[in-house]
This record gives C-alpha cells, sequence and structure tokens, in this order.
C-alpha cells in the first residue's frame, strides 16, 4: 500500500464507524453473554487496500498449482485409497466453512464493538472463499481421478448420509442458538483456534504422503485465513471474560464446545488420517503423536492454559479424557471400524487395511492387533460379493452400535454409554459429556440461571430410525448412492472397479432388514432397558459382543 | 569422513488413478448431478456455489440439527415477506421409517436464483484487487504530479467534509446491512452475492478514508477529521444518516436489500456520487476523486445491482407469489422512496458549495427519477406517487 503505513490507515479506517443517532441496527440475535462497551483494539488489522491483492497473490499460488498438477498428470500417482475419504470430507467442509460467513453477523450486535466489526466482516469474506475453492478443489478431483462416482453427487450425498451429517452440526453449530456460544466460542475459540491445526495442517500433509499436493495447495492457503480468523475470537473472548457474569456460561460453552469438536472432528480427520493412508513409515507422526503436538500442546497448553488467570474455567478433565479416548480407549479405530462396518450406507469406497498396515498399526498403538486385527481380516474376506452379505449382516463377532443422540457418532466406547430420558424420549449418549449437552447446557435454564437464548438440539438425529423397516437396497436407492447403470453402488468395501466384483443393489436385496436401536430401545421395558444398558456397557473393544458371565 | 543417513520420505508409487485409465458404471459421470443448470451448461460458478447451504426440503433427510431457541434453524423462508414458488410447502415430516426423501430439487423457487455477476472466490478478488490497484496508482499519480495543488480552495473542503462523509453510508451500509443479510437468505446464490455486495460497500468505504488520509498528508490545511463533524452535525447530512441509520433497522432481508439497492442507491447514492461530485470535481481542477467515486459507481451500477435486478425479477416473476410479491415491494415503494427522496432533498445545499458548479440540483434529481422509474419499470412495480413530489 502507498506510503502509508499499515499501522496508520488501520487507524484510519477506524473512523468509519459511528453510533447511531436516529434508528440502531435490527437485532436479530440474542446471547445471554453481557459485554461492557469497553474498547478493545481490532485484532484482525487487515485493510481491504492489502487484502485483496494479497488475497489474489494466493489465487494464483493455488490455481497455478492445480493447473500444473493437470498438466504433470498428479493423479497416475495418487492413491485411491486416500482419495475415496475425500468424497465424505469434500462434501462435508464447503458447509462448515459457509456457515462461518454466515455466522459473522451474530456477532455484531451482541458484541458492541465497532472495531472487531471490521475483522469479523473481513472473516465473513475469507470464508466464502475458503467454501468455494473447495468446491473448486473437489470439482477438479471429479474431472480428473479415475472414479468420479460420489464427488459427483457429494452435496446431495453427505446430507443424507450417517458421516455426512455427523459432520454436518460442525456447522450448524455455528450458525444457531446463542449468539456467542456458536460463533464465538463453538466456532473461533475452539473450532477455528484448535481443530483446524488438523484439519488444515495435518490432513494436507498426509495428502501429499499420498501423492495429492493439491489438497496441501489449497488447505494451507485456507489456513493461512484462518490464523487471522483465530485473533477474532480471542479478542471477543478477552471481552467476555472482563465481565464476571460471563464465566459461567463460558465454562459451560467451553466444555460443550471442546467435546463436541472432540468427538466430531476426531473422529473424522483421525479416520481420513489413520486409515485413508498407504504411507506405513514408522516414523510418520500417528494421528495421536499429531494430536498431542497440535490440539495437546500448542491449543491447550500454549493458548488456553495461559487464560485461566483471567478466570476463564479450562475443561481440564475434558481435555485429559479426549486424549484418553484417543490414546487409551481406541477411539478413531472404533470410528474407522464403525464406518467400514456400514460401507453400504456410504458413497466412497472404504479400502481393506493389509499386512503392512496391521504391523504400522501395532507398531504406532501396540496391542491393536488384538483388538482390530482379526476384523479387518473379515472385512477383507467380505469385501467382494461371493453369495454372502456385507459385513454388517455376517457374524464377525461385532454388535452394531447405539447412536450418540447429541454428536451423532455412535456410543462406540461401550462402557461410557450412558441413557436418559429426555423430552420423553430414551436417548443414548456415547458419553457423560454428551448428555449433560443434550439434557442440562442445550436447555432455556442452566443451573437455575435463565439462558432464553440457548439453542436446540433438533431434527432426526438418528440416521437408523428414517429406515426403520427399510430393505438395504431401498434404504441405498433412496439416498440415490447408485451408479449411472441403475444397480451398482457407489460405495464398495474395496477399491476393485472391475464391475464384476462391485456390489449392486441386487445383492443387498436378501439383508435382513435395517433396524433402529433408539426406536428398538424405546420398546422396552425398564427392566429390559437396564438389562439392556448392563450388556452394552461390558461390550468391546471393537464392538464384541458382551463376554459370557 | 561424513555419513548421510536416509532421509524418511514417502515413496511415489505409481498408481494409475487418472480418469480415463478404466471403464465402469460411472467412469464418466463428471458433472454435478444434484442440481439443474440455469442454462443448459453447468457453470463453473454455479459447480462451487448451488447446495453449499443446504435444504430441508430436498437433501437434508435428518433435517436441520441445531436451532435457535424458537426452535427454528437453519434458514427459515420466513426471514423474508416475499415468497418464491414452494414456500408454503411444509418441510417434510421424518420419523421411524419415513425414508429421507424430500421434494424433487430445487422443492422452491429460492433455489433458481443465479447471480448474474457469477461471483465466487476468484472472481470477487480478481475484480476488488483490481479496483484497489488502479486506485492506489491513480492516487500516487496525481501525488507525484502535484495534481491536489490544483484544486480550488472552496473543493479541497468540498472533499474533506462531504465526500468524505460518504464513506459512513458505505461502512454502515457494508457492515450492519449487506453483511447482516448475509446470514439471512435461504440459498448460498443469494448470499454469496450479498456478501460481495458487503465487501464493495466496506472496500469502498476505506477507499475514502485512505484517500482522506493522503489529502491529510499532501493538502496543507486539509482537514482529515472534519468528515465526522459532517457526519455527526451538518444538518445537510442529516436525512441521508437518519436513512442510512433506518436501513440497517429493517429486519426483512429481502426489504434490505430492496430498499438499500433499488431505492436508497438510485435516489440518493447516485445523486450524490454522479450528480454532484462527479460533474463538479473536473471543473474544480480535481481529476482523482471522481476515480475512486466512479469505481464506486461501477461497483452499484454494474454489479450490485445486476444482481439485485435478477433477484426480485424472479420474484415478481413467480409462478405462483407474482401479485404477492409486488404487492409487498409496491408497499416498501411507498415506506421507502418519501425517506429517500427527503434525504435526497436535505443533501441540496451541497450544490451550492463548489467554487464550479455542478448541474442544479433539480437537473440531478430528474435524472435519478428518471433511472430510477426505468428500473422500477424492468420490474414491473409502478413509480409510486411520492416520486412526483
Amino acid at each position: 500500500m502507498s506510503r502509508q503505513s499499515v499501522a496508520k490507515a488501520h487507524q484510519k479506517i477506524q473512523e468509519l464507524s459511528w453510533e447511531p443517532a436516529y434508528h440502531e441496527p435490527v437485532s436479530q440475535y440474542g446471547t445471554d453473554y453481557t459485554f461492557r462497551k469497553a474498547k478493545k483494539k481490532d485484532p484482525l488489522k487487515q485493510v481491504l487496500r492489502s487484502y485483496f491483492p494479497m488475497q489474489e497473490e494466493k489465487d494464483h499460488r493455488v490455481y497455478g498449482a492445480e493447473d500444473g498438477a493437470i498438466r504433470g498428470n498428479m493423479f497416475r500417482q495418487v492413491q485411491e485409497r486416500w482419495l475415496e475419504w475425500q468424497k465424505l470430507f469434500l462434501s462435508i467442509i464447503p458447509l462448515p466453512e459457509i456457515s462461518a460467513a454466515r455466522a459473522m453477523p451474530l456477532l455484531f450486535r451482541t458484541v458492541p464493538n465497532p472495531e472487531l466489526h471490521n475483522g469479523q466482516a473481513i472473516q465473513m469474506i475469507d470464508e466464502v472463499r475458503h467454501s468455494t475453492i473447495q468446491q473448486n478443489l473437489k470439482r477438479l478431483y471429479m474431472n480428473n481421478y479415475i472414479d468420479p462416482a460420489g464427488f459427483n453427487s457429494s452435496l446431495r450425498n453427505f446430507q443424507n448420509d450417517y458421516c455426512g451429517t455427523i459432520g454436518r452440526q460442525f456447522a450448524e453449530g455455528f450458525i444457531t442458538g446463542d449468539a456467542i456460544t456458536a460463533a464465538s466460542i463453538y466456532l473461533t475459540i475452539v473450532a477455528e483456534t484448535a481443530f483446524t491445526n488438523t484439519l488444515f495442517v495435518a490432513m494436507p500433509a498426509e495428502a501429499a504422503a499420498n501423492g495429492d499436493y493439491l489438497l496441501p495447495t489449497v488447505f494451507h492457503s485456507v489456513q493461512s485465513d484462518e490464523s487471522r480468523h483465530i485473533s477474532n475470537g480471542y479478542a471477543t473472548l478477552l471481552m467476555a471474560l472482563s465481565d464476571e457474569s460471563n464465566h459461567q456460561l463460558l465454562e459451560r460453552d467451553l466444555r460443550y464446545a471442546w467435546w463436541n469438536n472432540h468427538a466430531v472432528v476426531d473422529a473424522a480427520i483421525g479416520t481420513f488420517i489413520e486409515y485413508g493412508t498407504k504411507d506405513r513409515r514408522k516414523d510418520r507422526e500417528s494421528y495421536a503423536e499429531m494430536w498431542r503436538r497440535w490440539i495437546y500442546d500448542d491449543y491447550y497448553r500454549s493458548y488456553l492454559v495461559p487464560l485461566e488467570k483471567y478466570g476463564l474455567v479450562i475443561p481440564h478433565d475434558l481435555i485429559e479424557e479426549a486424549w484418553n479416548r484417543i490414546w487409551n480407549k481406541g477411539y478413531v479405530h472404533e470410528v474407522a471400524q464403525f464406518f467400514a462396518t456400514g460401507w453400504l450406507a456410504n458413497y466412497w469406497r472404504i479400502d481393506p487395511m493389509t499386512d503392512e498396515d496391521f504391523e504400522w498399526f501395532e507398531h504406532k498403538y501396540p496391542g491393536w492387533y488384538d483388538k482390530y486385527g482379526k476384523w479387518w481380516e473379515n472385512y477383507n474376506r467380505l469385501s467382494v460379493p461371493n453369495g454372502h452379505h456385507p459385513i454388517v449382516a455376517e457374524d464377525v463377532d461385532y454388535v452394531y452400535p447405539h447412536r450418540c443422540w447429541t454428536c451423532m457418532v455412535p456410543c462406540l466406547i461401550r462402557e461410557d454409554m450412558v441413557t436418559d430420558k429426555v423430552d420423553g424420549q430414551w436417548r443414548t449418549y456415547c458419553s457423560e459429556t454428551c448428555r449433560w449437552t443434550d439434557a442440562e447446557a442445550f436447555r432455556p435454564t442452566y443451573q437455575g440461571r435463565q439462558t432464553p437464548n440457548m439453542g436446540q438440539l433438533v431434527g432426526a438425529r438418528e440416521w437408523e430410525t428414517l429406515y426403520h423397516g427399510w430393505n438395504w437396497a431401498d434404504v441405498v436407492a433412496d439416498m440415490g448412492f447408485v451408479r449411472d447403470d441403475g444397480k451398482t453402488m457407489v460405495a464398495q468395501p474395496h477399491l476393485d472397479l472391475d464391475p464384476k466384483k462391485m456390489w449392486t443393489l441386487d445383492h443387498l436385496r436378501r439383508m435382513p432388514e435395517v433396524q433402529s436401536p433408539n426406536v428398538l430401545l424405546n420398546q422396552m421395558t425398564d427392566d429390559e432397558r437396564a438389562a439392556f444398558v448392563a450388556d452394552y456397557n461390558r461390550q468391546g473393544p471393537a464392538g464384541r459382543p458382551a463376554p459370557a458371565n | 569422513m561424513t555419513t548421510t543417513q536416509e532421509r524418511s520420505v514417502p515413496k511415489p508409487v505409481f498408481t494409475d488413478a487418472e480418469a480415463g485409465a478404466k471403464v465402469f458404471p460411472d467412469s464418466g459421470a463428471r458433472q454435478f448431478n444434484y442440481f439443474n443448470p440455469a442454462k443448459r451448461k453447468q457453470s463453473h460458478y454455479e459447480d462451487v456455489t448451488v447446495e453449499v447451504q443446504p435444504d430441508p426440503r430436498h437433501y437434508l433427510a435428518q433435517g436441520w440439527l441445531y436451532a435457535f431457541a424458537d426452535g427454528r434453524g437453519g434458514y427459515p423462508l420466513e426471514w423474508t415477506r416475499l415468497k418464491a414458488w414452494g414456500s408454503d410447502r411444509p418441510e417434510p415430516q421424518r420419523g421411524p421409517g419415513s425414508g429421507g426423501r424430500g421434494y424433487d430439487w430445487p422443492a422452491h423457487g429460492w433455489h433458481e436464483f443465479r447471480d448474474p455477476n457469477e461471483e465466487w472466490e476468484l472472481t470477487l478478488y480478481r475484480y476488488n484487487a483490481n479496483v484497489v490497484r488502479q486506485l492506489n496508482q491513480n492516487v500516487e499519480a496525481a501525488r507525484q504530479s502535484k495534481a491536489f495543488e490544483q484544486w480550488n480552495h472552496n473543493w479541497v473542503t468540498f472533499v474533506a467534509q462531504h465526500v468524505g462523509a460518504w464513506m459512513h453510508v458505505d461502512h454502515g451500509l457494508g457492515l450492519y446491512l449487506f453483511a447482516n443479510a448475509n446470514r439471512r437468505a435461504p440459498t448460498n446464490m443469494h448470499n454469496n452475492a450479498i456478501s460481495v455486495n458487503s465487501m464493495h460497500r466496506i472496500r469502498a468505504a476505506q477507499d475514502l478514508a485512505l484517500y482522506n488520509l493522503t489529502l491529510s498528508e499532501e493538502i496543507e490545511g486539509f482537514d482529515g477529521t472534519a468528515h465526522l463533524s459532517t457526519w455527526n452535525d451538518d444538518p445537510a447530512w442529516q436525512g441521508v444518516r437518519e436513512t442510512a441509520e433506518q436501513l440497517t433497522a429493517i429486519d426483512d432481508w429481502c426489504e434490505a436489500v430492496f430498499a438499500a439497492n433499488v431505492v436508497f442507491e438510485p435516489l440518493v447514492g447516485e445523486l450524490f456520487r454522479s450528480n454532484l461530485v462527479q460533474q463538479a470535481a473536473p471543473a474544480n481542477g480535481d481529476f482523482v476523486t471522481p476515480t475512486l467515486i466512479g469505481a464506486e459507481e461501477f461497483d452499484f451500477a454494474e454489479r450490485d445491482l445486476r444482481y439485485t435486478r435478477v433477484m426480485f425479477d424472479l420474484l415478481v416473476n413467480d409462478k405462483e407469489f407474482a401479485e404477492h410479491n409486488t404487492k409487498i415491494l409496491q408497499e416498501w415503494l411507498g415506506t421507502w422512496v418519501p425517506r429517500c427522496l427527503k434525504a435526497a432533498r436535505t443533501l441540496q445545499p451541497l450544490w451550492s458549495q463548489p467554487d464550479a458548479k455542478p448541474s442544479r440540483f433539480e437537473d440531478g434529481l430528474d435524472r435519478v427519477k428518471s433511472r430510477f422509474g426505468g428500473i422500477l419499470s424492468d420490474l414491473r412495480l409502478q413509480t409510486p406517487k411520492e416520486l412526483a413530489q
């Protein structure tokens, strides 16, 4: 920018805002937080005169790389195992991005500090950028990767699919409910500050190791914006902390946001990184190792803990428990196993694990083979249709799990599953924290305090219930996960594209009907339900039935 | 002798996973198949925009997952009084055994809107980067050639006070009307277009603010704070200020976009920019200010008004609700035309302030009224009687 310093320019644009003299801007979103009108500087310090050319330059680099990848036939070296999981990831992620754009106005009236609004508006357009640049990447994959199925139908698919909807809540959590809970704590303080590290830094590194250098190109460009957004959240958090009456709400929201982000993001990204890669070098970091570095050390110890002195009550117990779930309770492995169990309800192909994979898992997660090895051998055995059912309907020592009403990931760590009767319905939860989120946090009163602006968990939150009593072939057809011959499924439990080895709707016709675990739970008597819960808690690991007494 | 340890790096593997390597079901299905293009072929803009923001009426099988305290989730259609065909059909109710199917795409007429500017990431950064680069060069060239020394004395004051005051309009509407409205519309096509509109206004506000800063450094006696006192206290600006604030107070997102882009901008924005500043500046020795104001004029006339026209054209020609929508738009015209005309007339004293006078206020007002009438005519709306005042 000419000869004006950025600081001077930034100071000048602070003169743009004014206090209304005649009419207040419309107030459409509520919060139970209160803010003093303490002056805080706009942390983003971004002036559009330099911002637009900077973003344009970043675009030049991204689109130049995309062009180069096509000319250089990058797809001759891309691992299909990796690209298949991108069908799920890239169908989900543009929605959280665009939702972050839509979330910014929630803060305009609720955080009465015009200096912050400039940064929020720039974040808004950054997020529009992320959404369309990611859609464009998916379009490129669809056009240039061997199997376009699943990419070509992605924005219909992920909104029907039981994995896609796990991700969708990540987006909807930004745009509804209490404005500060949603757009500040859930979005910027936790999702962007903590979990974009694994999303946009750890995952691209794994993509590159699998021959895909376009995902790193796009997502590192995205991440260079995220780092600016983090300062938006930080400034709002400091303002919120300055008012004592907010501390109870901050404690609630940090617990909810942390746990939900962990449950959702670690499920998805952990699976992509650990089960979507072909890079089995023993010295490459596992997801657990990445998590420890990016989330535990960088976020928790360097960012959150220093805020304790300002009165922030940090959910130390939940951070330790998230690590415990990842390291000791096999969270990522349980999720990957579940996604593979239900492969037939998805819209991508899931490659079986090989001996090389087993060796790597055992090296990184000692004891892995004893828990999961046999099941993955069965998955491999049952991957090509040969007179048997898909693995979900075969006896492989796996009990189909109940779904967590809150995070919508199934209750895979069986001993942690809890039930509660909420809003007249028996619900299952993966953990006590998810029960608390639904039954206590997302309510109009919290610990005796009126919280009239708090949002609600709504919707048909269990995919299985929609298809209770349906034939599997009809389920897949209803979701539209069928290829252009009208019968071959988009999803496959292997990577072989020989049509003779691909599953079709005809193979599913003979399967038993879909049964919704929640419908069945609500049909039980109290005694039956108590016995069911006791049995469920004794199941696992790896979904094994409870041992006989 | 030193030994080199082999570095641990992933090994490239030939996978032959490129398009066309094998033939199998769907191997040639390389188009997004979940929406119908507006024209015969899907555009790049549509591919990166359509359906990113979902809708429970078609593919959203499990419905919205989070809601506001009142139970409304996502993007309620009733956030505007206007309706597109299909708006009154209820969201499909899902329960045990219901399946996931909704109505056939697009389920309702809101999804038929396409931004004629086809704005997405690539276009919006390219466009705005070009604008700021050109403006920087214009201002820098003027600075180096000492062009500001050619300005009439009164014109220096005029720019400090009145051109400066306009930055507040841009900023206020950019943030609290347009950026705010980007949360409200039911489709991604609407909200993206509105976001881009917001950035045009915020950029224009900053263009004027930074120009003001340059002038403070280049022109002796240039009062860089005069825009604040003018905006706060000058009676000639209080009509515009009151109207701008009133615009940001609108709850209905369609009314906000309509009132700002169909009524306020043609009657007040273009009056001030094209019929006052642009006309007066050259005769007062100023060839720089018109380039800034001209950039904003282009943003509005060629980009923002363009999408606005298409958006409302669909609604007034809607196969189910054309009459309903037209009636409401007429009602909004009845509300906003008098307010905007009053704001325009309050600005009248500005016309007599430069040494070299622009054409008469009334002539300028007639011109913008005539253009405004044309916009209404294109939308098949009737010119409100207040316009004759």
